[in-house]
């Protein structure tokens, strides 16, 4: 009994001068602003300010060598926090993003061929440019689910991706994975968008898909202070216009691809009722 | 030299820490997503293993032994291998950020992992010469990460594969690593043990 105690005892008091010594002789001096911007950062590891990892984001920030509005998921609200550490003036950039720019659900796009490989969108893109008619349009297989850190995005039941915009920090992680760009980031608090990816004119667009933008001009002409063309494909102005004039233009859309997201909820999700269209053999 | 190669070859291969006398489970599902992520671990338990089988060793032989105090064997060999896996932690993070970055995020999660305590207690069982349990730590940790690697080179191929929604996730984990222990099973009568 008196052999253990003793035994024990001396084994935990050596043990312990050595790791208090140790602590002593290999102690690292960290800048305590570096553990300050730690504790602030989003703690995600997203890669969104281009650094692996809030880490050495945080070290590089010390460093001086990166500027303070990288952390997209912090938003303002960090931004703030580490202009006050680190004793700089900033000036806040409006909070992202994410937005699924396609509504071509297997109702209304058509396929070139029934895929079935790796279920990655990377891997499908690469056997004949992907399995859907459209070369723009969302393929579904949910690269950009997996490679979300904050599981905002999920493939919905019409098999498309869909952003849940309150879980969204705007890390742009999903518009680089995405191989075909249908994710693009878009300022938060705009809910008016036009959903299709497709530059392409109206003949093509209408042979691949029944909900693409044709580039009929239509909303322009209605409201040409919030849209704009690119090529055949329509955009929004983000800032710019009336809300009732853009409301209008909603409702002339004949392939209803501008939408305003607010209707549908958090999420974003399909006008109902769509208008009932055949699905025409290709 | 042939006793060592054998003990080697049985602690890499037949009696697999991991896959056939199910040591060091946790680390093997948590930390097995990724190949690097599981190498990474797989070097940091094969240190551990090496130094925390050298120190109890001497620790069994050199104090409990002389003193009678075998029945205090688990809690000493607690002890002493979390306060070597600390230190070497403090050391590798003064002398070198670079190995630290890679390697010591690991090393507080194997402390005192079943894995590295199992090993100690086996040394003493088996009565092997220092030497012997030296060898005999390296081969375990070798065959830890080897396990390891093999099973997240599997976890990774995993999530590109269309899997039934039921399996999806943790069920389907289970069973390829039951599967890689039947594999495992094939190497059983190669060394007599």
């Amino acid at each position: 009994m008196m052999a253990a105690v003793i035994c024990l005892g001396s084994l935990g008091f050596v043990a312990a001068l050595l790791l208090g010594m140790a602590a002593r002789r290999f102690a690292v001096t960290v800048d305590p602003r570096q553990v300050a911007l730690m504790d602030i950062l989003a703690g995600a590891n997203c890669g969104a300010c281009g650094f692996p990892g809030c880490d050495a984001y945080a070290r590089a920030l010390v460093a001086g060598t990166a500027k303070p509005d990288l952390c997209r998921p912090g938003g303002a609200e960090t931004l703030k926090r580490i202009a006050t550490i680190l004793g700089v003036a900033v000036t806040e950039r409006p909070p992202q993003i994410a937005v699924v720019r396609c509504q071509g659900d297997l109702q209304h796009a058509r396929l070139k061929y029934a895929y079935q490989g790796l279920q990655d969108c990377r891997a499908a893109q690469k056997l004949a440019r992907g399995p859907k008619l459209c070369p723009a349009g969302c393929l579904g297989l949910g690269s950009c689910v997996q490679h979300c850190p904050f599981d905002a995005l999920a493939i919905d039941s019409r098999g498309l991706a869909m952003v849940n915009r309150s879980r969204c920090t705007g890390c742009g992680l999903c518009v680089t994975i995405c191989p075909r760009q249908v994710l693009a980031l878009a300022p938060a608090n705009e809910t008016i968008h036009v959903l299709c990816n497709n530059r392409e004119s109206s003949a093509r667009v209408k042979s691949y898909c029944n909900a693409g933008c044709l580039g009929c001009r239509l909303c322009v002409r209605t409201a040409p202070e919030s849209f704009v063309m690119d090529s055949f494909l329509a955009k929004v102005r983000y800032g710019y216009g009336e809300p009732s004039t853009m409301a209008e233009a909603i409702a002339r859309c004949p392939h209803h691809c501008i939408l305003n997201l607010d209707e549908q909820g958090n999420n974003q999700t399909l006008p109902t009722p769509h208008s009932v269209r055949e699905r025409s053999t290709p | 030299m042939k006793s060592l190669l054998l003990i080697m070859v049985g602690a890499v291969f037949v009696n697999n820490f991991v896959l056939a006398r199910f040591l060091g489970l946790c680390p093997f599902l948590g930390v097995s997503k990724k190949v690097e992520t599981a190498l990474g671990m797989g070097m940091a338990v094969t240190f551990v293993m090496v130094v925390a089988s050298a120190c109890t060793w001497l620790l069994q032989y050199l104090v409990l032994t002389p003193f009678n105090l075998d029945y205090l064997q688990t809690i000493a060999f607690i002890l002493v291998i979390a306060t070597l896996v600390q230190m070497v932690e403090m050391i590798v993070r003064k002398s070198s950020p670079v190995l630290y970055q890679s390697l010591g995020i690991f090393l507080p999660l194997i402390t005192t992992n079943c894995a590295v305590l199992g090993l100690a207690v086996l040394n003493i069982q088996r009565n092997y010469s220092f030497v012997q349990s030296l060898v005999f730590a390296f081969g375990a940790a070798l065959g830890f990460t080897l396990a390891m690697v093999l099973y997240a080179g599997l976890r990774e191929r995993l999530t590109l594969c269309p899997v039934p929604r039921i399996f999806r996730g943790t069920p389907i984990e289970l069973i390829t690593a039951g599967l890689l222990a039947l594999a495992f099973m094939g190497f059983a009568g190669l060394v007599p043990n």
